[in-house]
């Protein structure tokens, strides 16, 4: 007799979707599906728009990551101007990227994943949240709270507001940045410091309390994609050179990231809003051209850190697997995320002693020269692509955004189907076991935008489906 | 009040058709969110774990517009059962971006979801999988009763916490001229 389990709404999520795994007669796993639920439509109404307004529309897409929807636009809109933005505004717009990179990992690290890998994947549901944190380890998520205050404080001295900031703009940035501001950003990121060292002190604990079932959180191999800097392959989140590896670690290819599109492709399902892109070359392959992105990718993929701290951190992190090598289990995104925060508050500093920074030229003005441009960065969950074509006037006539959760579509239906096959056994399971599917897809911290999905009045449905595909039983578990 | 543990408010948070910028503002409470959790427990939200939004809820917090099927039963559910609902922010306010699609069919706005053999939008969608799409994106007071609106894409953190407070002393959301404002 086979069975569904479906999961709706996955929580601690940023955004709303379902999972359903599909038992067959024998009660074992047969099949996982992330479900997105959420469709918003804006490579539709954006056409007719002007370039001028597609960093601050685009920016709504997502909450999370807003500042960088808002840098690739204007991004797109720089080359479809057709010109360099001032060094002062790259220096601001690099800062503010890293900034938001920092807030958006505090959020995933401390907020929505830290009570499952401090607290336990079993632990009480209703505490199993950022309250009970703070009841059972409040020194962790305090510094948790701050460290993502410290982040959007950043991006609110640089772009005005710490949420949809009306600042980048085709051809750079609307404002300079005030003496003031770089002063009170330099105080800053000494406390952000600490509590990301801290936080990599945990990791002992965490590998401990979780140390034989991390293996089954998404361990396999696939394609990393992401930026490295284009002669030393450091990390890099603006610029660069679009770079894929296969997990043994070989360079399959790189490109510069504008032709992104003669590599990534998408396609679509009919049980999720959510496409599924994947890498050309390989779509006919058993994984369907899977690859990852985001931080795990970014450590993957690149060369070297390039700052020291998060160097010394990158070399312990791929000892994890034996002397460099790739790390290929999805387990390890919170790792690397806290590396992530590190680079990026190191990285920080450093452009804040550049002596351009505060140059109060942060515009090149022109006109319509061009009628397509592509605008990229590293959000803080992979490389995202903002792709124009404009009339004559600037005005929008087509555009693809390719979004960086997006592109761990397949790599997160591969994860939850290794975690219900590895931990559901003859049809049998408990409330823990689907926490830690869930946990599978909140170590890609994917931001979905989406809206609640939650028809049913069970928080756990499970539907006895005949051969036929009949209804025959229903049961709920509370 | 019903009042839950301890005495406390249950309060809950839910995100509809949105962009979860006002969550985020939410977050920027910062320390504050301690202070909160000291007031109200926090019942149901994306945030913590509970899948099923409860019954006796004293106050929720509403972002986004309700554009598709499940945002439609959520708001009703919602509504039912929580004694003051408020619409946080603009989308929820107003529509805002979330409403820009109303500019077009919604055979239109499914375009890029379309089969090798040419099944294209609702034909090729699953909808026992993902929830359908309203003709239009709707303001959530045009969907159900409201008792009180905090504009702003997003609020800021300052004017949320004038709401919250306002709303756990069980007072009704009067913002100051300066936090009514939009975008």
């Amino acid at each position: 007799m086979s069975r569904t389990i479906t999961i709706d709404p996955v929580t601690r999520i940023e955004g709303h979707a379902t999972i359903t795994i599909r038992l067959d007669d024998a009660g074992e796993v047969a099949d996982a599906r992330f479900h997105v639920a959420e469709f918003r439509g804006f490579e539709q109404f954006c056409v007719g728009r002007s370039i001028w307004e597609m960093p601050g529309i685009t920016a709504r897409i997502c909450g999370i990551c807003p500042v960088s929807h808002s840098i690739s636009a204007a991004r797109a809109g720089d080359a479809i101007l057709g010109v360099s933005p001032p060094p002062a505004a790259v220096l601001l717009r690099r800062i503010a990227n890293l900034a938001s990179l920092i807030q958006s990992h505090a959020l995933s690290f401390f907020h929505l994943s830290a009570a499952d890998l401090l607290m336990g994947m079993a632990a009480e549901p209703s505490r199993r949240n950022l309250m009970g944190l703070l009841a059972d380890r409040p020194e962790v998520a305090r510094g948790g709270i701050r460290l993502r205050q410290i982040g959007q404080r950043i991006v609110s001295l640089v772009a005005g507001q710490s949420v949809h900031p009306s600042w980048a703009v085709p051809g750079g940035v609307r404002e300079p940045l005030p003496p003031s501001h770089r002063e009170q950003i330099a105080a800053l990121l000494p406390d952000g410091l600490a509590i990301v060292r801290a936080a990599l002190g945990l990791l002992e604990e965490i590998y401990d309390r979780h140390g034989s079932e991390i293996s089954a959180f998404g361990d396999f191999p696939s394609l990393f994609a992401g930026l490295v800097s284009e002669v030393e392959g450091e990390l890099e989140y603006y610029d660069g050179v679009l770079r894929f590896v296969d997990a043994g670690g070989t360079v399959v290819e790189e490109i510069p990231p504008e032709q992104y599109d003669l590599a990534i492709a998408e396609r679509a399902e009919p049980w999720s809003y959510m496409l599924f892109p994947y890498y050309r070359s390989r779509g006919g392959e058993a994984d369907g051209g899977m690859f990852r992105v985001g931080p795990l990718a970014r450590l993957n993929i690149c060369d070297s850190a390039g700052t020291p701290e998060a160097e010394r951190e990158l070399v312990r992190f791929r000892d994890l697997r034996g002397r460099g090598r790739t790390v290929t289990g999805s387990f390890h995104y919170h790792h690397a995320r806290l590396i992530e925060i590190l680079h990026a508050l190191e990285r920080i500093g450093e452009m804040l002693d550049d002596p351009e920074l505060l140059d109060l030229h942060v515009r090149s003005d022109a006109g319509i020269n061009q009628q397509a441009g592509v605008g990229f960065c590293e959000a803080p969950r992979g490389i995202l692509f903002h792709d124009y074509e404009v009339d004559a006037d600037g005005i929008v006539r087509r555009l693809n955004l390719l979004i960086a959760t997006g592109q761990n579509n397949l790599a997160m239906n591969r994860t939850i189907l290794q975690i219900a096959g590895t931990f559901i056994k003859g049809g049998k399971f408990s409330e823990g076991i689907l926490n830690r599917i869930e946990h599978g897809i909140r170590a890609y911290d994917p931001c979905l935008s989406c809206a609640t999905h939650a028809y049913g009045r069970m928080p756990l449905r499970l539907f006895l489906l005949g051969p036929d595909g009949t209804l025959l039983d229903e049961a709920a578990r509370q | 009040m019903s009042g839950g543990k301890n005495g406390k408010i249950r309060f809950a948070t839910v995100w509809l058709g949105g962009c979860s910028g006002c969550h985020m503002s939410f977050l920027d409470l910062d320390e504050r969110l301690v202070e909160l959790a000291e007031a109200a427990e926090l019942v149901f939200s994306p945030f913590v774990d509970t899948k099923e939004f409860p019954e006796d809820v004293d106050v929720t917090l509403v972002e986004g517009a309700v554009t598709n099927r499940a945002n439609l039963a959520m708001a009703e559910r919602v509504r039912e059962r929580s004694g003051r609902v408020v619409s946080l922010g603009d989308c929820a306010v107003t529509g805002n971006v979330t409403s820009m699609r109303n500019l077009l069919p919604t055979s239109a706005i499914l375009a890029p979801f379309r089969s090798a053999d040419g099944r294209a939008g609702s034909a090729f969608l699953d909808y026992t999988s993902v929830p359908e799409l309203l003709p239009r994106a709707l303001p959530l007071h045009q969907v159900i009763p409201v008792d009180g609106y905090v504009p702003g894409c997003p609020p800021d953190a300052d004017r949320i916490w004038e709401a919250v407070r306002a709303l756990l002393r069980g007072e009704p959301v009067a913002l100051a001229e300066s936090m009514r404002t939009f975008g």
